[in-house]
């Protein structure tokens, strides 16, 4: 049994935290959140540099082929960190969708620059409310030509390119990739500012198909990515875990501190459960990502189930925790509890995943 | 990553499913042994009989010294023994405390010659220990027990009263924790011992659960006599040998009860709402999901400990979560198992329940399960102490002699 990260990834996993904690700052996260800069594009630089975009894209596509593991590792510190870059929807969707379904030649067109920070990618598939649905996809392909809105679209606004679920010329939907360069897009107000979300509307967009069609590479895709937004997820609650003690342990009331207070104790406890049920799930989900395994749509939607309750619940008791100060703008504790609802909504909520596990149960009873 | 064995790992895993191939009947295909409802005379037998079939081969006492007929193995083969066994339907319930427990407690502190003559016997299941700790007003304040021991020549003489002791009726001997001073503070006056379960003096009555079982007594001590050479750690040390029990306790406990979230699957998909199988109810697959979820989670972390055990580490207090989580989860999982019967669900005779009626009696037992072994509560302070340092409670009773400490219920 090694079911935990090897000394070489750990080690990863100290120098990314150092790194994040030095260079992404809350103050660093704050200029997106008060508008000053729309992503944190000297962080990007420097992350791009270090191969982290590229982690999991062998080296023949410029990747660093650090494998999944690895790019779990830093997934869990980019949520740690709240990180302002378009890191998620370059690394975990837009390059992934690539590498799984595009041929040779588009993988060796878009991943090296994928890698290396010179596109920043995205992923189109949300038509305005409502969670994954085949159904639901209006956005339309015709004589290569893509037309349709789509919002909201993560770190749409900053894009070079972007993936796009759309019908294709039998009405499957099915997975494109195209230039932004001339589509019209709109910055979005959100929840989470420190997070760009755009709204792109093709107008006889020129398109390439990725892959040979259909819904089940939409899925896969984000199956994939779940597990990856998971370890954010868990970065993420691990970091609201983190400040919620310190605090409790520096805040006196009534002559004690208030960590000393078995209801902040038990609320504490509790989020610490949530957060390491969750990360062992991740773990799985890791596991399952490097070996490519069968049960992969399982592991991922359990994972996904699991740090989306761990990040809601560690970011609102942290609040909790904090009191008065807590909803404060100057505490940084919003700039968690508005990313786990980024993360928590953006590829399908918790219904979506937990029916979708349920599905992947019976399939699997089936069978 | 890897789910791998190392190679001695896999051959001790090898060896221990062929013993239990040869010798014990496997759970596939049989009904589902449910949480007993105590140990009866005939299950005494059949534990016996097992206990000493698995001690000759060599399966008990894993990680115990060679000189008492154990291994010295690592603790994860301990783990692997386990994981196998739990696919054999064999006889449980009279052996976990005292060798989870006792004896390591015995092991810690007792005289050479002591450990002669009791551990062997306990490893083959001839004798068997309980744990006397527990007291009407010591139960998540444990160390505001009352039970007195006087000092009277060689002997200690042992006056009060102990509660929710497993298994006391059927055992031969039993550790024990009193009061040797009230006039200190609580954790200081108290001392430890080990005592024949046959003296003079002790009365053992069954408490009738409101399962109906009666797995746990009253044990009432009146003038019952130890000898001082039974003391386990010095005059006064009585709560720091008891911490050792403890620390044992919660790995000991914490068997994975039935129904499991697979149990409400299968109930789902039998059941029916709106005329559709259950399963296909939105509000259903969500609850479903949610208890998948943490499953897998306590699993997946129950494999991290192993690896941690299998690179030479030692697991901390974060193994609370497990009792934590699926206590919970039992009773929770009981309880909307029987509201997808409706009506149906109230009835227990076994031709008509649904399941084996595993979720009746689930719901019935499940109260127990979250404050057995540590109350929720109580977890909740560890994890919160132990592992992320708050800070302990404010005392009112510390260094108050504890005859002016008020206890129990007033």
């Amino acid at each position: 049994m090694n079911f935990d990260f090897s000394d070489d990834l750990k080690q990863l996993r100290d120098q990314s935290r150092r790194f994040l904690s030095e260079r992404c700052s809350p103050a660093v996260v704050r200029r997106s959140l008060d508008g000053q800069e729309v992503y944190a594009a000297d962080l990007w630089r420097e992350i791009a540099e270090m191969g982290w975009i590229g982690a999991a894209i062998p080296e023949e596509f410029g990747g660093a082929g650090l494998g999944y593991e690895g790019l779990c590792v830093l997934a869990e510190e980019m949520g740690r960190a709240v990180a302002p870059v378009p890191f998620a929807s370059t690394a975990y969707l837009a390059a992934e969708a690539i590498l799984t379904a595009g041929s040779d030649a588009q993988r060796r067109e878009y991943l090296p620059k994928l890698a290396d920070g010179s596109l920043i990618g995205c992923l189109a598939l949300s038509e305005g409310s409502g969670n994954p649905d085949p159904a639901a996809i209006q956005a339309r392909v015709v004589g290569g030509r893509l037309t349709g809105a789509k919002w909201p679209v993560a770190d749409g606004g900053i894009a070079d390119i972007a993936v796009i679920v759309a019908r294709d010329e039998h009405r499957q939907p099915s997975l494109f990739v195209a230039s932004l360069a001339d589509v019209r897009r709109r910055d979005l107000t959100t929840l989470d500012p420190t997070r760009n979300h755009a709204r792109l509307d093709f107008d006889a967009t020129p398109v390439q198909p990725l892959g040979s069609g259909g819904w089940g590479s939409v899925q896969r895709v984000l199956d994939r990515a779940a597990i990856l937004f998971a370890f954010e997820q868990v970065g993420g609650a691990d970091a609201c875990l983190r400040m919620a003690c310190e605090y409790a342990q520096e805040r006196f009331a009534f002559g004690r501190p208030i960590g000393s207070f078995q209801a902040i104790k038990h609320k504490l406890a509790d989020m610490y459960v949530a957060l390491e049920l969750a990360r062992s799930n991740a773990y799985y989900g890791a596991w399952a990502l490097g070996a490519d395994a069968t049960d992969l749509p399982l592991a991922a939607a359990t994972a996904r189930v699991s740090a989306t309750e761990a990040f809601h619940l560690a970011s609102k008791e942290n609040i909790q925790t904090h009191g008065g100060v807590g909803f404060t703008w100057a505490v940084d504790c919003h700039l968690y509890y508005r990313r786990s609802k980024q993360l928590g909504l953006t590829i399908g909520s918790a219904p979506f995943w937990k029916h979708r596990l349920v599905d992947l149960l019976e399939t699997r009873n089936a069978a | 990553m890897d789910f791998n064995d190392t190679k001695e790992e896999a051959a001790f895993r090898i060896e221990a499913r062929a013993f239990l191939a040869a010798n014990a009947e496997p759970k596939a295909g049989a009904k589902p042994v449910l949480r007993q409802s105590g140990v009866d005379q005939q299950a005494v037998e059949r534990c016996k009989a097992w206990q000493a079939k698995k001690a000759d081969a060599g399966f008990a006492g894993l990680t115990w010294p060679k000189r008492f007929g154990g291994r010295e193995a690592s603790p994860i083969l301990q783990v692997i023994y386990n994981q196998e066994e739990d696919a054999f339907v064999v006889p449980r319930g009279l052996y976990e405390i005292g060798l989870g427990m006792c004896i390591p407690t015995m092991m810690a502190y007792a005289q050479p010659e002591q450990l002669d003559r009791y551990v062997k016997p306990a490893l083959r299941g001839e004798e068997v220990w309980c744990q006397l700790f527990s007291e009407p007003a010591g139960g998540s304040d444990l160390a505001a027990l009352r039970t007195r021991a006087e000092r009277d020549g060689d002997d200690w003489v042992i006056n009060g009263q102990k509660i929710w002791t497993s298994g006391a009726h059927l055992s031969d001997f039993g550790i024990i924790v009193v009061r040797t001073d009230p006039n200190l503070p609580k954790h200081e006056g108290l001392t430890f011992f080990f005592l024949d379960m046959k003296s003079p003096g002790i009365d053992i009555r069954p408490i009738h659960q409101m399962s109906g079982a009666r797995h746990f007594n009253e044990v009432f001590f009146t003038d019952v006599r130890v000898p001082d050479s039974q003391r386990l750690g010095a005059v006064g040390q009585g709560w720091k040998v008891s911490l050792t029990t403890l620390m044992n306790e919660r790995l000991a406990v914490g068997d994975v009860q039935r129904p499991e979230v697979d149990d409400l699957l299968e109930l789902s998909r039998k059941l029916r709402i709106d005329g559709k199988p259950a399963i296909q109810n939105g509000a259903v697959r969500e609850k479903i999901a949610e208890w998948h979820a943490r499953s897998q989670g306590l699993k997946f972390t129950r494999f991290r400990t192993m690896t941690a055990l299998s690179k030479g580490e030692t697991p901390g207090p974060e193994n609370s979560i497990h009792k934590l989580v699926n206590a919970s989860k039992l009773q929770d999982i009981a309880s909307y198992g029987l509201d997808l019967m409706g009506a149906g669900g109230l009835v227990i005779d076994d031709d008509l329940a649904e399941a084996y009626a595993m979720f009746q009696s689930a719901l019935l037992s499940s109260p127990s399960s979250r404050i057995a072994g540590g109350s929720d509560e109580i977890l909740r302070n560890i994890i919160a102490e132990r592992v992320l340092g708050m800070p302990s409670d404010v005392r009112v009773d510390k260094g108050k002699p504890f005859n002016q400490v008020p206890t129990g219920r007033r």
